[in-house]
């Protein structure tokens, strides 16, 4: 024994029951007698469950049934949502045109998808959501009216954007073009109002017309959502800039609606805006109820941003303001520039999280008679042919809901990797 | 030659001025339109719900389309905008629907400081009470001391505590706000009696009770407590539209009471009865009366039915609710449903 050189004692191989799976349950389930005995209650616990919810979801389940009173006496009746789940999905959406808001919500789907990719990140999104919104609007109407005025008026806008925000670093020619479209568009408009050009409208007209009382289920949970988002983002941003301005006026203006925003139920603002506005508007004039909702839903997503990107903007060294301002940039350029991009990219994963928020968030609309998604699953509970299931229905719609929340915040835990590579270490 | 001209064009102008008199403002934007707007509720079983493939049916829906076929001669052209309990009067008074047609109980707060006129009652409901068969309970007076299902801050919790009172009897109440969750306390056992309008009981107890239990061990007592006249209304101001919409109920009561049914329409065409050519317009005059075409009871027949055909299809025994006429009978066989003649 004292004859073995330090080195070449024989391995041996480690013990059997600390290796494989034999030794990772024994080192995770069964460390001690506490744990021992946890891990056979919580497994007998989850096997008595388990089965329980098998035998009823399954395999007393009933598929296939003529009406309500066929699933009686067996276990989960999923032939109800086989029956309904076209209403649960498009709500009141002429039946025979369903093919319209299942491409309108494929195209809204592919321009979250592709937006999700970060090498899309520029213009060309930009691109992307212009022609998709256009797509899905156009198939969910049918029509699209598009007036004159309103193109002037975006005109206006956009020639308006591009002298500001480009003003100082274009090319005279490129800066011609903006001022241009811009005078064309404000001319335009004078020429409109004061009634030399006669009223005309671009209209784009394939399909029959679906006005959006109609609208109903899964479509309507997603526009309510993204475009609230989307249409948020640049009033949160506004919102954010203005809340660290220096002038007193614009501060207190953003500070108040922040505060005041947040500090009221989102179902406060639904009703405002549903019950309490048309009385205010003059008699005979009423605003689309969904616009209606659709504009609350912004305001309230538009102050929840503009918390978020206002610590985004917090999180940035002083230096980065300070040497902005010694490269003599102005405001404009050093917040589109320098500003922005760095604090947006550290708000993104909040962002997403607001977003999972508010898409839950959309099924309050259903206190002023929107049939989003989670009220189309509620109304399928009317039927007295199928009354008395609510379990199988309101388990279906928390099935679809998790599907969408569940890959957005994979989405987000991806990401926030993603955009941290450059900091880790 | 000149005076002949200007009398003529006195005159042309009186008439195009009453004929813009005649027809109210709610009427004629309705007419512009193309198609009328009815605000009906969040689904209540057999008065308005969206079936499988999301077209509005129920009771409630006929009366709207009843109307529209009365104006338009086509019953589906109908826009429905659903409504939550809290803004169905500001719509109708804001003028984003032209009718409200969702189970509102007519009250006179509601038909004068609300600026609503009331039309025709569609429906006479009231408050009941649902109780087990195995209670052994036939009258109402009988639930001395009883667990009482109810939803809360309604007037069918205060119409309860009143009854109670009033035959000097005791009662335990169980709040519950959720329809769902008061109908599973109800059938699993812990209140003895579930109290609501006596529509709802009956949507109630068909919406399947979980088995063993069936249907049939449920019934709905005969006591009433409460008037609720459920009552399409519209807003001041158009009262020829408040008279179509109010003749077109009556014209579906009086249809059933002389029997004439979407099936039989138009064999009644050729019937001698003097009334019947009046009401399906045979006989000229009630349709340019109420301002609308001379065959407007016969479209409304036609394509909705009769109230007792309406009535069956959404409520009665051809749904799975199986209301009783009760209350909602012909005058003729000792209901309330009274329609004045149509002459």
């Amino acid at each position: 024994m004292a004859d073995v050189l330090p080195g070449e004692r024989p391995q041996l191989a480690p013990p059997v029951d600390d290796t494989g799976p034999l030794g990772w349950v024994r080192k995770n389930l069964f460390s001690s007698w506490g744990n021992g005995i946890t891990t056979v209650v919580l497994i007998v616990a989850i096997g008595w469950i388990l089965s329980g919810f098998l035998h009823w979801a399954v395999f007393t389940a009933t598929f296939d049934a003529k009406s309500g009173a066929e699933c009686r006496g067996h276990g989960a009746c999923w032939a109800l949502i086989r029956e309904k789940y076209r209403y649960i999905f498009f709500g009141s959406f002429p039946y025979e045109q369903h093919w319209r808001p299942l491409f309108a919500v494929v195209a809204m789907l592919a321009m979250l998808i592709l937006s999700s990719d970060r090498r899309m990140w520029n213009k060309r999104l930009i691109a992307i959501w212009g022609v998709g919104s256009f797509v899905a609007f156009l198939l969910m109407f049918g029509q699209i009216h598009i007036s004159l005025g309103l193109i002037l008026f975006v005109a206006l806008a956009a020639g308006g954007l591009g002298m500001i925000l480009r003003g100082a670093i274009a090319t005279p020619g490129e800066l011609n073009g903006w001022r241009a479209l811009a005078a064309v568009g404000a001319l335009g408009l004078i020429g409109r109002i004061t009634g030399v050009i006669p009223t005309w409208s671009l209209a784009i007209a394939p399909l029959s017309y679906v006005e959006t009382g109609l609208w109903g289920g899964i479509p309507v949970t997603l526009i309510l959502a993204t475009y609230g988002l989307v249409f948020a983002f640049p009033f949160g941003i506004l919102l954010a800039l203005g809340r660290r301005s220096n002038l007193p006026l614009i501060k207190g203006l953003c500070v108040g609606f922040i505060e005041l925003i947040r500090g009221v139920p989102l179902i406060s603002l639904l009703i405002m805006a549903s019950v309490m506005l048309p009385l205010f508007l003059p008699s005979g004039m009423t605003i689309d109820k969904f616009l209606r909702a659709q504009v609350a839903v912004i305001l309230f997503a538009g102050a929840y941003i503009a918390e978020i990107i206002r610590g985004g903007l917090q999180s940035l060294p002083k230096g980065q303001f300070e040497a902005a301002d010694a490269m003599g940039l102005n405001y404009v350029q050093k917040t589109t520039l320098i500003i922005l991009p760095q604090a947006l990219r550290v708000v993104i994963p909040p962002l997403i999280n607001t977003f999972i928020g508010f898409f839950k968030d959309t099924s309050l609309v259903l206190i002023i008679g929107i049939f989003d998604f989670l009220n189309t699953a509620n109304q399928a509970l009317v039927d007295p042919n199928w009354a008395g299931f609510p379990g199988e229905v309101y388990l279906f719609a928390a099935f679809i809901y998790f599907c969408f929340c569940y890959s957005m915040s994979r989405y987000s835990k991806h990401l926030e990797i993603e955009l941290n590579k450059g900091t880790r270490r | 030659m000149r005076n002949f001209t200007l009398t003529a064009a006195a005159a042309v102008a009186t008439m195009l001025a009453s004929g813009s008199a005649w027809a109210g403002k709610d009427l004629d934007a309705i007419k512009a339109r193309g198609s009328l707007v009815c605000g009906v509720g969040q689904g209540t079983a057999g008065f308005m719900m969206a079936d499988s493939t999301g077209k509005w049916v129920g009771l409630d829906v006929d009366v709207c389309r009843a109307v529209s076929a009365a104006i338009f001669g086509d019953s589906e052209k109908v826009k429905y905008v659903p409504l939550s309990s809290q803004q169905r009067f500001t719509a109708l008074q804001s003028g984003e629907v032209d009718i409200l047609s969702n189970n509102t109980t007519q009250t006179l707060t509601r038909d004068t400081a609300l600026g609503l006129d009331f039309t025709a009652v569609t429906y006479y409901d009231g408050q009941g009470f649902l109780v087990p068969k195995k209670l052994g309970v036939k009258s109402a007076k009988e639930l001395n001391g009883a667990t009482v299902c109810v939803a809360p801050g309604t007037t069918t919790e205060l119409n309860l505590a009143d009854y109670f009172r009033a035959q000097k009897m005791t009662f335990k109440p169980v709040v519950i706000e959720k329809v769902d969750e008061v109908r599973a306390a109800f059938f699993s056992g812990r209140c003895d009696v579930y109290t609501n309008d006596s529509s709802s009981l009956y949507a109630t107890r068909a919406a399947n009770p979980p088995p063993p239990l069936k249907p049939e061990d449920f019934i709905v007592l005969p006591e009433i407590i409460s008037k609720e006249p459920l009552a399409p209304a519209v807003r001041h101001g158009d009262n020829q539209f408040a008279d179509i919409v109010r003749w077109t109920q009556y014209a579906m009561v009086e249809a059933e009471e002389y029997g004439i049914n979407s099936k039989n329409v138009d064999e009644m065409l050729k019937s001698e009865n003097p009334t019947i050519k009046r009401i399906l317009g045979v006989t000229p005059g009630m349709g340019k009366a109420l301002g609308v075409d001379e065959k407007w009871v016969y479209t409304i027949v036609k394509q909705v039915g009769n109230y007792g055909e309406s009535f069956e299809r959404n409520v009665g025994m051809g749904s799975v609710l199986k209301i009783e006429r009760g209350l909602n009978k012909l005058w003729t066989q000792g209901g309330l449903q009274y329609a004045p003649p149509i002459r």
